[in-house]
């Protein structure tokens, strides 16, 4: 009840900044020391969420979004990660600087994470109200009679079918909707304050993924969370986010409100992927596709990282790193909330 | 559940006779004759032997025999006479099978509980130094024979140090019992540590592993609850197995520390051609055998649900 009242003063969702953001991500880097030598995952991503604010993180696999937001809810494996500088600062204090203890605590409670693969996140041998109500119990002090009543409240709540025939049911014997639903009941048990979802949808089809997409959407706005929406699936953004940040090779190459992104992009990278989209009104002809592959982490290109498959890419790319320029009109205006890391930013977008 | 557990109990009566008929056939087909035995060296009366292999029901077909033999058992838990003594050989298996049991349960205890730990000691430090220990300890055991090991233990622990008899004398004292059923234990111990060790090792990186630590559990909960239920599916499986095995291979064991159990009456009545006997024990034993894989198959419908019999 609590969390309600304190939030009741903060702006209402998807109209931007409080006072101090929820979350704020600062020159994060992390690496990975493996056999083969120091894969570096992340390198230096800032961002930042607000109560009731939707963050779509966008990116290839291996751009570091997800080694992000595993550093954030801290359940990086250490060894063989490593978290070299960098703060993360959840309400104002610093999480890598916690100990393990308080970590602990604000996990599930105050930031809340939705995995991908509900099949294989659930454990298979315990049944979904066990795994609902554990939540209730480890940090509420619930006793198993109460968790399960509230197991079964949550079910309802993300609009499981008859809910209480169902809450002695195991993961197996749900489809791959009512799974992932189950997985952001647990995630929602006990209303946190920001909720990390990895690639929600992608185990789904895509009738479902509307379907859990809107409930994700319903429920955030109910609740007035902040969410980071970490996918690689453009279409799945346009609905649900505030805000976009694009990442390659474990920095951020652009932010920006999301639908300034589709109208605009203002790097390269950005613009290749929202031209590999496939359009109805260009059937037929051939699907447009960024050369290349995305860099091995061992090796990241000197400059740009994006440089080799960059149709753009001049001698200053493969020389120097591009900082998160402020992206500007052709006037010299403000674009609040644009950023990007090219050199050639101002043709990208006014070009 | 119900009728699965019927179906199972009635697939064991084939299994049952299978298995009976064939020991019963194999004695008979061993060499030697137990009747001209109870002579010694001296040559019998051949009309005597013919009267007392009468009088046993040994000049009937084979076929006969084991009808007569089964039938006794299953009406009058009649397991017949021992040859040469006489005696009911109900009254053997109710003197071997108490001593076998207490030795296969305090072995089974120690493989349990330090084969588990172990094993759970290992896998969680996968790749380090307390993983290549056990992995070496558990390979140590793995091959050296049982006898071998045997008269190491009674070297050093009852002639050495002195802290055991080398022989169990009183077969109701579990601290006399302690040495074999350490030696007993050794080779499913080492099995067991593996098993969960491997099982640990595996599940530690399963999502629901990494699920279970984003819900801010307790780090004992987590591997408690999360971790051990998954990985004990194949441990509980091998250790049910090997009830039955520790109930009837103790033969070098029971002969190494004296004592007379199950193991070591099987070993001396195939040396005394002792049939009645041999298949009485073989019989119960494979009784044994067959409930506990029955049990051993119902747990794990308990383990894990994605089992399901109908």
């Amino acid at each position: 009840m609590t969390i309600i009242d304190k939030n009741a003063d903060v702006p209402a969702p998807r109209t931007g900044d409080a006072a101090t953001p929820l979350l704020e991500v600062r020159d994060l880097h992390v690496e990975f020391h493996t056999r083969d030598g120091v894969a570096k995952a992340v390198n230096g991503v800032n961002y930042t969420v607000s109560a009731g604010e939707t963050l779509a993180v966008l990116g290839e696999s291996g751009s570091g979004k997800s080694v992000t937001a595993q550093a954030i809810m801290g359940i990086l494996d250490m060894p063989p990660g490593k978290i070299p500088h960098g703060e993360i600062l959840f309400q104002g204090r610093d999480m890598l600087k916690m100990s393990n203890e308080e970590r602990r605590k604000i996990r599930g409670r105050k930031i809340a994470m939705i995995f991908q693969d509900a099949l294989s996140s659930l454990n298979p041998v315990l049944t979904v109200g066990y795994q609902l109500g554990e939540m209730f119990r480890v940090h509420q002090g619930l006793s198993k009679k109460e968790a399960k009543a509230k197991a079964i409240e949550m079910m309802d709540r993300v609009r499981i079918p008859a809910a209480r025939e169902r809450v002695n049911d195991y993961p197996h014997q749900f489809s791959g909707g009512m799974r992932q639903r189950i997985m952001i009941a647990m995630a929602l048990a006990l209303e946190p304050e920001l909720i990390i979802a990895d690639e929600p949808t992608t185990a789904l089809d895509v009738t479902v993924q509307a379907q859990v997409m809107d409930l994700l959407a319903d429920l955030q706005r109910e609740y007035n969370m902040g969410l980071i929406l970490i996918t690689h699936d453009l279409g799945v953004v346009a609905d649900v986010a505030d805000k976009i940040a694009v990442m390659y090779a474990g920095r951020i190459v652009e932010t920006a409100p999301v639908h300034e992104i589709y109208k605009r992009p203002a790097h390269p990278y950005t613009k290749g992927l929202l031209e590999s989209i496939p359009r109805l009104d260009q059937k037929g002809q051939e699907l447009y596709a960024i050369k290349g592959l995305p860099p091995n982490l061992l090796r990241i290109p000197t400059g740009c990282a994006f440089n080799p498959r960059c149709e753009m890419a001049q001698d200053i790319c493969r020389t120097e790193v591009p900082t998160l320029h402020r992206v500007t009109e052709q006037d010299g205006s403000e674009l609040p909330g644009r950023g990007s890391a090219c050199h050639f930013w101002k043709e990208t977008i006014h070009g | 559940m119900g009728r699965y557990v019927a179906r199972r109990l009635l697939q064991m009566i084939p299994v049952f006779i299978g298995t009976t008929l064939l020991i019963f056939l194999m004695v008979y087909a061993l060499p030697g004759d137990p009747v001209r035995a109870l002579f010694g060296d001296k040559g019998a009366d051949p009309t005597t032997v013919a009267r007392i292999r009468h009088d046993l029901g040994l000049d009937q077909p084979i076929l006969k025999q084991y009808w007569d033999y089964m039938t006794g058992i299953i009406l009058h838990f009649d397991f017949g006479n021992q040859i040469a003594s006489g005696r009911p050989v109900r009254d053997v298996l109710g003197e071997a099978f108490p001593v076998t049991i207490r030795l296969a349960s305090l072995a089974f205890a120690i493989e349990l509980v330090v084969g588990i730990a172990l094993g759970v000691w290992a896998g969680m430090r996968a790749g380090k130094l307390a993983d290549s220990l056990v992995l070496i300890f558990t390979l140590l055991l793995i091959s050296v024979p049982v006898f071998v090991l045997g008269f190491i233990f009674k070297l050093v622990f009852a002639f050495q140090l002195g802290w055991m008899t080398p022989n169990v004398q009183d077969d109701t004292n579990y601290s006399q019992l302690l040495m074999p059923a350490i030696v007993l234990a050794a080779l499913s111990l080492a099995y067991v540590a593996r098993l969960t060790r491997t099982s640990i090792a595996e599940n530690l990186r399963a999502d629901y592993m990494r699920t279970a630590v984003a819900k801010g559990l307790p780090r004992r909960r987590v591997i408690g609850v999360h971790l051990m239920r998954n990985s004990m599916i194949p441990v509980v499986t091998f250790l049910g197995t090997d009830i039955g095995a520790l109930m009837g291979g103790a033969v070098v064991t029971e002969g190494l520390f004296n004592i007379h159990g199950v193991g070591g009456t099987i070993y001396e009545s195939i040396l005394r051609r002792e049939g009645t006997t041999l298949v009485g024990l073989v019989t119960v034993l494979v009784l044994v055998f067959l409930f506990t894989s029955l049990l051993v198959d119902l747990l794990y419908a308990v383990l894990d649900p994605r089992i399901r019999y109908a």
